[in-house]
């Protein structure tokens, strides 16, 4: 039973450091977006990307 | 001795020159004079003469004797965002965000930080009103914005500013990046407040449980109060930093000598602590830790819900004013040359031409110059299929080209874009408090109050009785009661149901819209391009000669098939449905402008179009029974020595409008249709869109008849709606009980209607009184639960029968429901 004054103490330690890392992942944006990623990686884009096509009318003088 | 005389006399040498306490250069004669040691002392301004005031009258002159450098300034104390208030008065400065008109009134838009309540915003309000030289206050909860008016000649921006700070808010000039930035670090902020009350919640509840559910004197009492050590360490971050909101919310109540719902809250959260931490020190007594963590949990969780609610609405009207592209593609010699060059978005002016490419937003209002494409108009409609656009075609600035480049020439830019104008509308309709916002936000004092006087009458009575149990009970009283649904939930629910809407393409532009479409009994549509559109259609071939209806038909469609004219395209589709046979154009066509078409099929010669143009190849007489009063729009068809045909053509019903008032029907709004079109045009409308009682349909109606007719409605009793084109029809409209102008095109800024349509989807006005009856229903359901709730909790916690951490989860979960309960409105719901 002992132990207790030891794991009691250390309970309190890992929570503590649990907020901190909490602390930090809200603080570097972790939840600033909760859809996104999820889209993100099916999204390529990897296309090279194209010039600007002008209109096919296109009188120059 | 000697030491302190010289610099008393060098500062008063100065004296005459610059400011008795701070030595700042005077311009001219001071108004601001203090008797200080003797003599009248001069100051450069109120603040100082404020600070040596003090100084005198606590019996400190001494100090002007005695001091070796000149006094501070007042606002060398101020904070440094506080004195950088007085930047906001430079012309330079507010040139970006302040419209001024001639005579010196000034309007702007300020957002605010640190709202907590709908109070603080109430508390803005009623401070700015009290301004002398204010006009105009409109404070909008959802957006967390003020927009006030003022004269400049007799108030200066800065003292605004000032006044909001007083309060303990702090004004920003709107603007949009701004916005964003601010509203991620407070949602940032919440999130972790939340998630640290959790953390601290779980495993408080870890220590608190064996003692639950062991029997007493199974724990050794050392473990007890190890555990009590442990647990009061973790409840401390929860108290100090999760349950911050609380205590400036109650602070700033207090401070306003008002009493809102955050001050039974605080006290709650000070006193159970405080009494804990108290049984902890001395070893005996109760604690309350676990309720206490779980009732900060659960409390935030019902806020973070409120909140996130709030932000999904405001984004949804401020996407409006964000798709403004940044920069441009200029061409400044289209169309002599097509040299591009990127300029600001915001430099643009009137008469200039861009290039806006495939995929990227137009940039401002405009006209096509070049180029034929697909717009996507999603922003005003909600309508995500694109809309095909060429030349001459008017777009919309923050509409998004979806097929090739386009030339486009600026027409309209800034504020006067139809954008910028949709933007105004929905802010306006937000900032004006419905009066459903002002009564609960009234209840939710008063019952504040009430709970503070029943939890003191609780300990009160339990001291008197003797019992022990008196903090308890009185803690219970202040946890149990529940004011969210009137202070959290009625915004919450009248925000998401406005973001609800502007997401189905109705735009509401007045604060009361909600709570007048809720009661509306009767549905008044005008006609003309309410119920029907600008698209020509076949009501009747009425044959004239020998040939049969489909030849006719053919005939026509077969000479009309080239031209783009709207009666080709009403004959044409007619044609094609059902199927006829369209196998060749008419041969030797020549098309005489604003009279017909000539040309030959199978070798023989027909026009079709006005009687004349078409007479003059028939060379007979028009026969009697060719005359219509049926319509207001037909056309001929002839061939040489014979007329073949008359087709009469009528107005396109929109597609959805027979949908639309099945719907409205169905949802229990008697329907009226009004026009100024002949009776038998009207009736055959009216009778297509199942419109059946005679009496609901009035033709040939003049502005002034449709005024008497709706004003006859009521006086009736009846709630009116008003449907119409916004600008023909803005009398009526005006007298309606609410108001919907059609605002598909870019009129918007002259219609002066309670709604606009941007869609022009008819069946949107059906979702939308079923959305504006679910939040009222919402809300009642919101009060209600509130009532039934406290008047069954509150007896009981004052009897004693609740222990804190039930009366915790008891009100945690009533603010949920009721909080759920309005977020329903934003998805849609039932």
């Amino acid at each position: 039973m002992e132990a207790l004054f030891l794991l009691i103490p250390l309970s309190v330690v890992v929570v503590l450091a649990l907020v901190v890392v909490l602390w930090w992942a809200v603080a570097a944006g972790q939840f600033d977006d909760f859809e996104g990623p999820a889209h993100q990686i099916l999204m390529d884009d990897d296309t090279p990307e194209q010039p600007e096509q002008l209109p096919q009318r296109s009188k120059d003088v | 001795m000697n030491t302190h005389a010289m610099p008393a006399t060098a500062f008063e040498a100065n004296a005459a020159a610059g400011c008795f306490h701070c030595d700042l250069p005077l311009r001219g004669a001071s108004r601001f004079k203090v008797f200080v040691d003797g003599a009248e002392r001069e100051m450069c301004c109120a603040g100082c003469a404020a600070i040596a005031e003090t100084i005198v009258a606590g019996g400190l002159a001494d100090y002007y004797r005695h001091r070796s450098a000149p006094g501070k300034r007042p606002e060398d104390s101020m904070p440094q965002w506080m004195r950088d208030l007085e930047s906001f008065d430079l012309e330079a400065v507010q040139q970006s965000f302040v419209q001024r008109s001639d005579a010196g009134a000034c309007r702007a838009e300020l957002l605010l930080e640190g709202v907590n309540c709908p109070a603080c915003m109430w508390l803005v309000e009623q401070r700015l009103k009290r301004l002398s030289g204010v006009s105009e206050v409109s404070v909008n909860y959802a957006a967390q914005r003020v927009r006030i008016g003022w004269a400049d000649t007799q108030v200066r921006l800065s003292s605004i500013l000032r006044t909001v700070a007083d309060v303990g808010l702090r004004a920003h000039p709107f603007d949009a990046a701004h916005r964003t930035a601010l509203r991620q670090k407070d949602q940032r902020r919440r999130l972790f407040e939340l998630a640290l009350a959790a953390l601290g919640m779980m495993q408080v509840m870890m220590y608190a449980v064996p003692v639950y559910l062991s029997d007493a004197g199974d724990i050794a009492p050392e473990f007890e109060q190890l555990m009590r050590w442990a647990s009061l360490l973790l409840t401390l971050p929860v108290v100090l930093v999760s349950a911050r909101s609380f205590y400036s919310g109650a602070w700033r109540d207090l401070a306003h000598h008002r009493v809102g719902m955050d001050v039974p809250i605080a006290l709650a959260i000070a006193s159970a602590f405080g009494a804990s931490v108290w049984a902890t020190v001395a070893g005996r007594g109760e604690v309350y830790f676990d309720s206490l963590t779980m009732f900060v949990f659960l409390l935030l969780g019902a806020r973070y819900l409120e909140a996130e609610s709030h932000t999904r609405a405001v984004v949804a009207i401020e996407r409006l004013s964000h798709p403004l592209p940044a920069t441009a593609t200029c061409v400044p010699r289209y169309p002599d040359s097509k040299q591009t060059r990127m300029v600001a978005s915001a430099a643009l002016v009137p008469g200039d031409t861009v290039l806006v490419g495939s995929g990227s937003a137009i940039p401002a209002d405009g006209t096509i110059m070049e180029g034929t494409s697909e717009v996507n108009e999603a922003l005003l409609s909600g309508e995500a299929r694109p809309v095909p656009k060429r030349a001459g075609d008017a777009v919309v600035g923050g509409t998004l080209n979806a097929g090739s480049p386009l030339f486009v020439r600026i027409s309209r830019v800034g504020a006067d874009t139809v954008l910028a104008h949709i933007v105004r509308l929905a802010d306006r309709a937000l900032g004006e408090k419905p009066r459903f916002a002002q009564m609960a936000d009234r209840i939710a004092g008063c019952f504040s109050l009430a709970v503070l006087i029943l939890a003191a009458i609780t300990a009160l009575a339990w001291l008197s009785a003797g019992g022990e149990l008196w903090f308890r009970n009185a803690i219970s009283v202040l946890v149990v009661t529940c004011p969210c649904a009137l202070a959290l939930a009625t915004p919450a629910a009248l925000a998401a149901a406005t973001g609800h809407l502007s997401g189905i393409g109705l735009l509401a532009t007045r604060g009361h819209v909600l709570e007048t479409f809720a009661r509306v009994t009767d549905v008044v549509f005008d006609k003309t391009g309410t119920l029907t559109q600008n698209e020509m259609r076949v009501a009747r071939i009425a044959p004239l000669g020998n040939l049969r209806e489909e030849a006719i038909l053919v005939l026509a469609a077969e000479l009309e098939l080239g031209s783009g004219h709207p009666v080709a395209r009403a004959l044409t589709a007619a044609a094609r449905n059902p199927p006829g046979v369209l196998a060749v154009c008419a041969t030797r066509l020549t098309h005489s402008a604003g009279e017909g078409i000539e040309g030959e099929v199978d070798g023989e010669r027909l026009r079709i179009g006005t009687a004349a143009f078409v007479g003059a190849l028939v060379d007979t007489p028009l026969p009697q029974s060719a005359f219509s009063e049926h319509s207001h729009s037909q056309v001929l068809l002839g061939r040489s020595g014979e007329w073949l045909a008359r087709i009469d053509l009528d107005e396109a019903l929109r597609p959805d409008a027979r949908e639309a008032l099945d719907a409205l029907r169905a949802a229990g709004a008697r329907i009226h249709v009004l026009s100024g079109d002949v009776p038998a045009a009207v009736h055959a409308i009216a009778r297509e869109l199942g419109v059946s009682e005679a009496a609901n349909v009035l033709a040939r109606a003049t502005p002034q008849r449709k005024l008497e007719y709706v004003e006859a409605l009521q006086r009736k009793g009846c709630v009116v709606a008003m449907v119409g084109d916004g600008i023909n029809d803005a009398p009526v409209l005006a007298k309606a009980a609410l108001s919907i102008a059609m605002g598909g095109g870019t009129d918007l800024a002259r219609a002066n209607a309670d709604m606009v349509l941007l869609s022009g989807r008819l069946k949107a006005l059906a979702e939308g009184l079923g959305v504006a009856r679910t939040t009222r229903r919402v809300i009642g359901q919101n009060i209600a639960w509130a009532i039934g709730y406290n008047a069954i909790a509150v007896p009981l916690a004052m009897m004693g029968w609740i222990s804190p951490w039930a009366a915790a989860l008891g009100m945690s979960a009533s603010s949920l429901i009721v909080v759920g309960n309005a977020a329903r409105l934003q998805r849609g719901g039932t």
